[in-house]
């Protein structure tokens, strides 16, 4: 009999509560969950910075090839571990990155920093190679419609293109990482399923990406989107491979890196300055402020490597150079005090 | 099995373990459960544009404006929006039309329009002018405390205590909020101990409830997280409000740590209204609109439609002739 009821007592309790099953009294509860709400974070947190190449990619001016540099130069002083330097895409379709391999051959690089380039195809790859490029980046997408007007072919189409560029990386001994757009939402097909999501991720995992960043490509997700999200993904990818990369378009980005971090998720992509606007928003902003993000970061004890300071001196490099205001709410508190 | 002793029986009925361990309901309903954090099913806002956000703008807003704000955020579902301020408009001339802005509004139904009374002054006013809930506003810091309302904390809480007191009689709540929770301008950092011996203080003096504001923006989910563990110590988490400064771009984080520790009760301004008068050109209250859409988003209800208070919005900002400090409002503003 007593066995009976303690096996009962564990299937009602076991599988609703698992190891967070605590203790009894409200202030026992509050406690506990002031616990839940600051456990499991990571200790530390790689801030992969595309400030230069997606931030410059979304600006309107064109930006000086030593301008790049200097730039990148300056981010490399910071500490950051990751600066992705540009894209080795077709100048026709992107002028701001037609001196992409000027911009990798003038460099300074930093030791232990990694500078990853996007290489769309295998023509992109080789000239990447060529250029020096010890680390690519491939992008694809969650949504058919977006892959399509983004990169005109669908995503299954785009994931076979990948599949050469794998090959080659792996004989070439390059990291790849994968990067999935849309995976809160598209601009043409509205509300994106996490399913879709999951599915991209794992194939670009199963191919042999190191690491997958998923992208809020017009920031409208928010924390519940963000967590239905990651559930799905999780099942098929660990997510010490996974990565954040968010959009403030809507304000939500913060809020949704706290809970990608408290789901486990301990890589974070952002720009300095919050470069970049976004295409599908006139005028609204795009990409997180690096600054915003490592603040929020060391608030929470949570180590990044990086300087906020000499961070932020970068910041306001390039945009006096672009002569227009940082999107970065800690720099603009910052230089007025 | 014959007899089938109490307890077994007991285990065998969920619905008995839930009567006789009310707690363990919140633990099984795994449905609102997100990565083991719970989120309150309904957040109040409390509007606080037309008093806390337009009393940091620059531009002396004329009255007809003010009312007509109050009247258009009255039509959006908002259950709580903080009026004006019965502050001398010595002080803040921002203010000084508070009895006609009281008087002028159309007061909807099932909506709250509370207003500051810093002393018994202002009480009086208050109430001569028609208003039905006041707030007192006290400081965890004793520096922003002498600079803000020239007297030290002590001195602060015997004025309130009067307000309460009187309060109480005319059966008026009082909402007491406690500034530079996570922070101060002069002091620096403040410790949880010392924002929690204010709030209690002002919840057994009386106040229904205590926003807790980051004056300065500057707090964290780090820090906000110490904060709430120190202060829910004394004061219950549905007595508690936060109200976040976004200067740092920290306030939708720090909001979210909040409901995580059993907050519902969230300050926010339309527009984000009002800038920081401690780092010239920065960001102040954080935005009514982007706040809806987060919580709206994860599926908690807040009875505000959204789309109303970006109309509110753009007619303050076109008003002030400024720009909207909310991100949701410039994102939907700027279409394709």
């Amino acid at each position: 009999m007593a066995t009976v009821m303690r096996l009962v007592n564990r299937r009602i309790l076991s599988s609703a509560m698992g190891q967070k099953y605590v203790a009894y009294s409200s202030a026992a509860k509050v406690t506990a969950a002031g616990v839940r709400a600051g456990q499991a974070l990571p200790e530390k947190v790689k801030i992969v910075e595309v400030g230069p190449r997606d931030g410059l990619q979304n600006e309107k001016t064109i930006v000086p090839t030593e301008t790049k540099i200097h730039l990148i130069d300056m981010l490399s002083a910071t500490g950051l571990p990751v600066i992705e330097a540009t894209s080795f895409v077709s100048p026709k379709w992107v002028p701001q990155m037609a001196d992409q391999v000027e911009v990798m051959k003038g460099i300074g690089r930093k030791p232990g920093v990694s500078y990853p380039v996007l290489t769309p195809n295998l023509k992109g790859f080789q000239a990447a190679l060529k250029a020096g490029a010890s680390e690519v980046a491939i992008f694809g997408a969650a949504s058919e419609l977006f892959s399509k007007k983004n990169i005109n072919c669908s995503v299954e189409e785009s994931l076979q293109r990948f599949e050469v560029i794998m090959k080659a990386a792996k004989e070439a001994g390059v990291p790849v990482r994968g990067y999935v757009s849309c995976v809160l939402g598209c601009p043409y097909e509205g509300k994106v399923a996490p399913e879709k999501v999951a599915h991209v991720a794992k194939r670009l995992y199963s191919m042999g990406c190191y690491e997958i960043s998923l992208g809020d490509t017009i920031g409208v997700g928010t924390p519940g989107s963000m967590i239905e999200m990651l559930k799905a993904v999780s099942k098929e990818v660990p997510v010490n491979a996974l990565a954040v990369h968010c959009h403030d378009t809507y304000g939500q980005a913060l809020a949704n890196i706290l809970v990608a971090l408290q789901m486990g998720i301990s890589v974070v992509d952002s720009s300095v300055a919050g470069l970049g606007g976004c295409p599908y928003a006139q005028g609204a902003s795009g990409n997180v402020a690096t600054e915003d993000v490592v603040y929020m970061l060391h608030g929470l004890g949570i180590q990044t490597g990086v300087d906020l300071s000499k961070l932020m001196d970068a910041g306001a490099y390039i945009c006096r150079t672009l002569n227009r205001k940082t999107s970065s709410k800690v720099a603009q508190a910052n230089c007025k005090l | 099995m014959g007899n089938v002793p109490t307890t077994v029986k007991h285990c065998l009925s969920y619905e008995q373990l839930i009567q006789d361990y009310p707690w363990l309901k919140r633990w099984l309903q795994e449905e609102k459960t997100i990565t083991g954090h719970e989120y309150p099913e309904f957040v109040k806002i409390v509007e606080v544009g037309p008093r806390d956000g337009l009393q940091n703008e620059k531009e002396i807003v004329p009255t007809g404006v003010k009312i007509q704000l109050i009247d258009m955020l009255s039509g959006t579902g908002l259950p709580v929006i903080e009026a004006t301020s019965f502050v001398s408009s010595k002080w803040v001339s921002q203010m000084a039309d508070h009895s006609d802005v009281l008087r002028g509004i159309q007061r909807a139904p099932h909506v709250r329009y509370p207003v500051l009374t810093p002393n018994m002054q202002g009480f009086k006013d208050a109430v001569a002018a028609g208003a039905t809930e006041v707030a007192v506003f006290g400081s965890a810091s004793e520096t922003f405390s002498k600079k803000n309302i020239n007297c030290s904390i002590d001195e602060s809480m015997l004025r309130f205590e009067e307000v309460i007191n009187t309060a109480k009689e005319q059966q008026i709540p009082v909402r007491g909020y406690v500034s530079c929770a996570l922070g101060c301008p002069h002091e620096g950092h403040i410790e949880p101990s010392k924002v929690s011996e204010v709030a209690k203080r002002l919840y057994a003096m009386g106040c229904y409830e205590i926003s807790l504001g980051d004056t300065i923006g500057v707090g964290t989910p780090g820090s906000m997280l110490k904060m709430l563990q120190s202060v829910t110590e004394e004061v219950p988490a549905h007595a508690l409000a936060v109200h976040c400064h976004d200067t740092y771009g920290q306030a939708l984080p720090n909001i979210l740590t909040a409901l995580q520790m059993g907050v519902c009760v969230v300050d926010s301004a339309v527009a984000g209204l009002g800038g920081c008068p401690y780092a010239q050109g920065s960001s102040g209250n954080v935005s009514t609109e982007d706040v809806l859409y987060m919580l709206h988003g994860m599926g908690i209800e807040t009875g505000v439609n959204l789309a109303k208070v970006i109309e509110a919005g753009d007619f303050i900002c076109n008003a002030l002739r400024r720009e909207t400090n909310s991100k949701v409002a410039q994102a939907t503003g700027r279409p394709l």
